[in-house]
């Protein structure tokens, strides 16, 4: 069997990790205030996405979609009230970045770096490609699809969510 | 009636807050509306630690440049810097009217040219959440007499302008950022372009016509045609010029270090800043209504 992606019979258990209490508030807070403080004192910094990298690990970890996605969404919410963006430009986004994670995470073992590094990857071209599409139609403004600094910034933030990753793993409940 | 399979419960939950969330954004729009509820209650919340790690990371960058890297000259060095500060102030003014010594004269000092525009020093305490937006929170809000669409500069140059106020923080609009502009002009030539953000780290100087002449290195400075900047503060320095169609691709690096704003001053009025407020001007005889700002571009 292929130990990076183990799929599993809807009969048989997939594991859904829990937290201790706070940990999602507490993890949550921290990454938007080191998001809101990069720009200013480390804006080499400024191409992670914390909240998103963020909301795919407990999507993926809790691996159910509705909870994936309401915390996608809360975590959006509060990454647009902290830009000049309207609020709801990432709270969308990651409302379905959280749902699709969740469902994914519900079918796949995904503790595998090589499937974690995979997945983020993706999730986060998928999420740029969210904003793109609320800026274009809702918001009447013009952003590229595709740039260079989306391609190094989706590899950034896949290796080092990995590793973000590894560290979250300790907070789960054992 | 059949319950709904659970798979279909949480897609139609999906759909309910992806309809939610378009319906705030349209809300928004309509309205042109920037204060929520969400967006103060979520910077009141993380404000004071940003003040708080805006104050350890000053900390430890004092303690590490004054206690184990040349500790006496990096205090004296403080000293020369902020009197470097207003010096640079005064020479930027001073170079551009060279050739008009009455209004040299009355530019001699940034502070008593503009006397009547109360100041107000701010720290920056943090940035935008969101890598796309250039926008920075100052420590200073409605309480500090703080609005909106106030200018933001520092000794080197024009900064922003002030698009959201809260009760003790304050957000401001970086002239990096797309949707930001400024009224400005050639220092030399004194022709007047808006400069305008691109996103990035420089500017773009726009609407130059291809026949115009632009130099490489020229400086740029603030025209007060906006009503919000006053006039000859430093923008930047012409650094690249293409031919385009139908107007030249100038950019422009911008006189503010942008990548390490920390102190900033906001000149405390919403007053249009009419040619007449400049030291040596001739009021006009009917005096026009003031000129919006640059409307932001889609």
């Amino acid at each position: 069997m292929n130990d990076t992606f183990d799929i599993r019979g809807a009969e048989s258990h997939i594991e859904v990790y829990k937290f201790r209490m706070g940990t999602v508030v507490i993890v949550t807070a921290l990454a938007l205030f080191l998001q809101a403080m990069f720009p200013i004192h480390l804006p080499r910094l400024d191409i992670l996405d914390l909240p998103l990298l963020i909301t795919i690990y407990f999507a993926l970890s809790r691996r159910n979609p509705s909870t994936g996605l309401l915390l996608g969404m809360v975590i959006g919410l509060l990454q647009d009230s902290l830009s000049k963006t309207p609020l709801g430009v990432f709270g969308i986004s990651k409302t379905i970045i959280g749902y699709v994670a969740s469902s994914i995470g519900a079918r796949l073992d995904t503790e595998h770096p090589a499937a974690r590094l995979a997945l983020i990857a993706v999730f986060f071209g998928l999420h740029q490609g969210i904003v793109v599409l609320i800026h274009r139609l809702l918001l009447a403004q013009p952003e590229p699809w595709f740039t260079a600094r989306l391609g190094i910034a989706a590899a950034v933030n896949a290796f080092v969510g990995v590793l973000l990753f590894i560290l979250l793993d300790k907070l789960r409940k054992t | 009636m059949a319950a709904i399979p659970i798979r279909h419960k949480s897609l139609v939950l999906l759909a309910g807050a992806v309809l939610l969330q378009v319906l705030l954004l349209a809300v928004q729009i309509k309205s042109d509306s920037r204060g929520s509820l969400i967006r103060v209650w979520t910077v009141t919340a993380i404000s004071p630690f940003e003040r708080a790690g805006a104050w350890c990371i000053g900390g430890v960058k004092n303690t590490w440049h004054r206690y184990f890297a040349l500790r006496d000259t990096e205090l004296k060095n403080e000293n020369l810097r902020r009197q470097n500060d207003q010096l640079k102030l005064e020479v930027g003014q001073l170079q551009s009217k060279a050739g008009e010594a009455d209004r040299l004269a009355a530019l001699l000092n940034f502070r008593d040219a503009h006397k009547q525009i109360p100041m107000l020093a701010a720290r920056v305490i943090g940035g935008s959440a969101d890598n796309s937006s250039q926008v920075v929170y100052l420590d200073r809000g409605q309480r500090d007499g703080i609005e909106r669409n106030m200018a933001v500069i520092t000794p080197d140059g024009v900064v922003g302008k002030v698009i959201a106020v809260f009760s003790k923080e304050s957000q401001v609009l970086l002239l990096t950022d797309k949707e930001s502009g400024v009224g400005a002009m050639l220092a030399d030539t004194r022709v007047q372009y808006p400069v305008g953000g691109t996103g990035g780290k420089q500017l773009a100087l726009k609407y130059v016509p291809n026949d115009d002449p632009v130099v490489l290195g020229e400086k740029v400075v603030t025209s007060g045609m906006d009503r919000i900047f006053p006039k000859d503060l430093p923008v930047g320095v012409i650094a690249q010029i293409k031919p385009g169609t139908p107007f030249k691709d100038v950019t422009v690096k911008p006189a503010a270090a942008f990548d390490h704003l920390e102190d900033v001053i906001v000149l405390l009025t919403t007053q249009p800043l009419a040619p007449g407020n400049e030291p040596g001007a001739r009021p006009p005889a009917n005096a026009a209504k003031p000129l919006p700002p640059p409307a932001a571009r889609p």
